[in-house]
């Protein structure tokens, strides 16, 4: 086990580290500086471009910056004055780790909920219920899901806040569209393997041992229909994350994706590279968690 | 057994001559089974009318008004529908209906250009990988596991950071980032094809690699192939929505139905129609494609070929 670990941890690390040096070096690749576009004197422009250490080669700049990441530091936004990444990191990430925790708590119970029922079910009203929404929760891109429910339920409806993330009540509508299309993900993977599994030759065998009902499916059928839904779990980080970038900005969360999709728009290079950066360590972090999790819970995968 | 063999009087029937080697049901060739079968799913043919009908608007709709879509008559700015402007117009006067079926033109068109070119770089790394193996294979491996391990709109959006935006670059960026899903599918299918036993038998009773290929490896990647293909539309249009709603996507004049996405919504309370109609043409062309996607997954897998 440690050997794997550590094994994944290397593979991981070499990751990064190139994933680091192709999105400097695209970044370098961009046309014209950060700061073309203000209107400066030359002698001010040298200055900054010193401060910043533009002014050097770029392989000193990428040495550079690999000691600084070494040491945690991130850099400083060009745009935003005398603000590190770091800072904005630790202002905003917790709004967006939080709404990436419920919308995952959310996607599981809901989407097993549905998936269980339904295979149970199958062929009645929840079960086409489970198929219908599982299409269009895949389909359905997550802006029009955001802008929807935001439409009907705050703006025409005014059950909840429209905007903004301060109290228990902003949190729902956010949280239930950046779910969505992970809710219909696991609930139509769970219907398949639970099917799969109340047919199989085990939970036949259980039934004629005269074990409850109860007992089949928690021993039996949950243990084994759950494990293909793990799998998920690595994907469906990134699909937070990635979605993220969207709902925060439906929304006006003042959270990591919304930070990362102002960089974008204000061509803010340090930052845009930093919260890549940062975005990559934790979805690698987070991979190998998961890894770790399913081997552990799987009985049948034997490391050798 | 002896003993009843001699009580019993037994006479053989025999088989009749011809009957067991009768063909009952005409031959179909694979894509004719599935074309049937394909029809018989009438959801499924439903959304193919639904993107047909779609399709056909964003070729006709801009030619039923007088208006272009790039100008605005200031006069007539922020109109709601009326018969002159049948989805009213922006905040620049520039009529909504020609900007739609413009923006869905060019959603459409890079969603199925950057599906195609994808699916090639894609088939073509993934056979190469499969067929030559080795350290190829190891490479090429590599570079999808390592791509795939983060976000492709990471990917995407640095690619378009240096390209800048435009609908060419746009492509470039989800064809060379969006390539990697076909290439494992691809070698994944020559890889267990390879092994298949009426492959395996196939050879040994000395057919041409030729036949093996034109007659087993093609036909079962075929379907594969498409179905891959026509999932990475309704992705390449989502992504193309997505990365004009943050901005380093189409940009104007040009529209698509992201950028109409994300204009209407900095007017979501004034002129929620603005967001709404390419919120509905997005969500509907996707959801169209994505269930054909379902049925033709349905209609040519090999296995449930009657």
């Amino acid at each position: 086990m440690a050997k794997f670990v550590l094994k994944r941890l290397l593979g991981s690390a070499v990751m990064l580290f190139l994933l680091i040096t192709i999105s400097f070096f695209m970044i370098k690749l961009i046309p014209g500086s950060p700061f073309t576009s203000e209107k400066m004197q030359a002698g001010s422009k040298q200055a900054i471009y010193a401060y910043y250490g533009l002014d050097k080669p770029v392989y000193e700049q990428y040495f550079l910056y690999l000691k600084n990441l070494l040491r945690g530091d991130l850099g400083v936004s060009y745009k935003i004055r005398s603000v590190t990444v770091n800072e904005v990191i630790a202002k905003s990430f917790p709004y967006s780790l939080d709404l990436g925790l419920k919308a995952i708590i959310v996607a599981i119970v809901g989407g097993l909920a549905l998936g269980i029922i339904s295979a149970y079910k199958r062929g009645k009203a929840i079960d086409a219920f489970t198929m219908i929404l599982a299409t269009i929760g895949v389909a359905v891109p997550s802006f029009v899901v955001g802008f929807f429910i935001q439409y009907l339920f705050a703006v025409k409806l005014r059950w909840l806040p429209v905007a903004q993330y301060t109290s228990f009540a902003h949190t729902i509508l956010p949280t239930f569209a950046l779910s969505l299309s992970m809710l219909a993900t696991i609930a139509k993977y769970s219907r398949a393997s639970m099917i799969e599994v109340i047919y199989s030759d085990f939970v036949k065998t259980a039934d004629a041992k005269g074990l409850s009902k109860m007992r089949i499916i928690m021993r039996h059928q949950l243990r084994n229909a759950l494990l293909p839904i793990v799998t998920l779990l690595g994907p469906m980080i990134a699909m937070v994350i990635t979605g993220t970038f969207v709902v925060e900005n439906v929304f006006a969360i003042p959270g990591l994706g919304r930070y990362y999709v102002t960089s974008i728009t204000n061509l803010d290079y340090t930052m845009i590279m930093g919260l890549t950066i940062f975005f990559a360590l934790f979805l690698v972090i987070m991979n190998l968690l998961v890894d770790v999790v399913y081997i552990l819970i799987d009985p049948r995968i034997k490391l050798s | 057994m002896r003993q009843l063999e001699g009580e019993l009087d037994f006479t053989l029937v025999g088989a009749r001559e011809g009957e067991a080697s009768q063909i009952l049901r005409p031959h179909l060739s694979y894509f004719q089974d599935a074309r049937t079968r394909f029809k018989a799913n009438k959801v499924a043919m439903a959304s193919l009318f639904v993107l047909l009908a779609f399709a056909l608007m964003t070729i006709a709709g801009p030619l039923l008004v007088p208006y272009n879509y790039q100008d605005g008559d200031l006069l007539q700015a922020n109109k709601g529908p009326d018969l002159q402007h049948w989805f009213g117009t922006d905040e620049l006067g520039r009529d909504l209906w020609a900007r739609i079926w413009i923006g869905g033109r060019v959603s459409m068109a890079i969603g199925v250009l950057a599906a195609v070119l994808q699916g090639v770089v894609g088939i073509i790394m993934g056979s190469v990988s499969g067929f030559v193996g080795g350290k190829t294979d190891l490479v090429i491996m590599k570079v999808v596991d390592f791509l795939m391990a983060f976000p492709y709109l990471v990917w995407v959006t640095l690619l378009m950071l240096v390209t800048g935006s435009g609908l060419v670059p746009m492509i470039l960026a989800l064809t060379l980032t969006g390539w990697l899903t076909m290439a494992r599918i691809v070698r994944g299918q020559i890889l267990t094809l390879k092994n298949e036993d009426y492959v395996v038998a196939a050879q040994s009773l000395g057919a041409l690699s030729r036949r093996i290929i034109l007659k087993h490896m093609i036909p079962n990647t075929m379907g594969v192939i498409i179905v891959t293909m026509t999932f990475a539309i309704p992705a390449a249009i989502f992504s193309e929505a997505f990365l004009s709603f943050i901005g380093i996507g189409m940009k104007a004049p040009m529209t698509s139905w992201g950028l109409l996405v994300s204009m209407g919504m900095k007017q979501l309370y004034n002129y929620p129609l603005r967001l709404l109609i390419p919120c509905i043409c997005i969500s509907l062309t996707m959801l169209s494609l994505q269930i054909i996607g379902d049925g033709l997954r349905d209609a040519l897998d090999p296995k449930l070929r009657r």
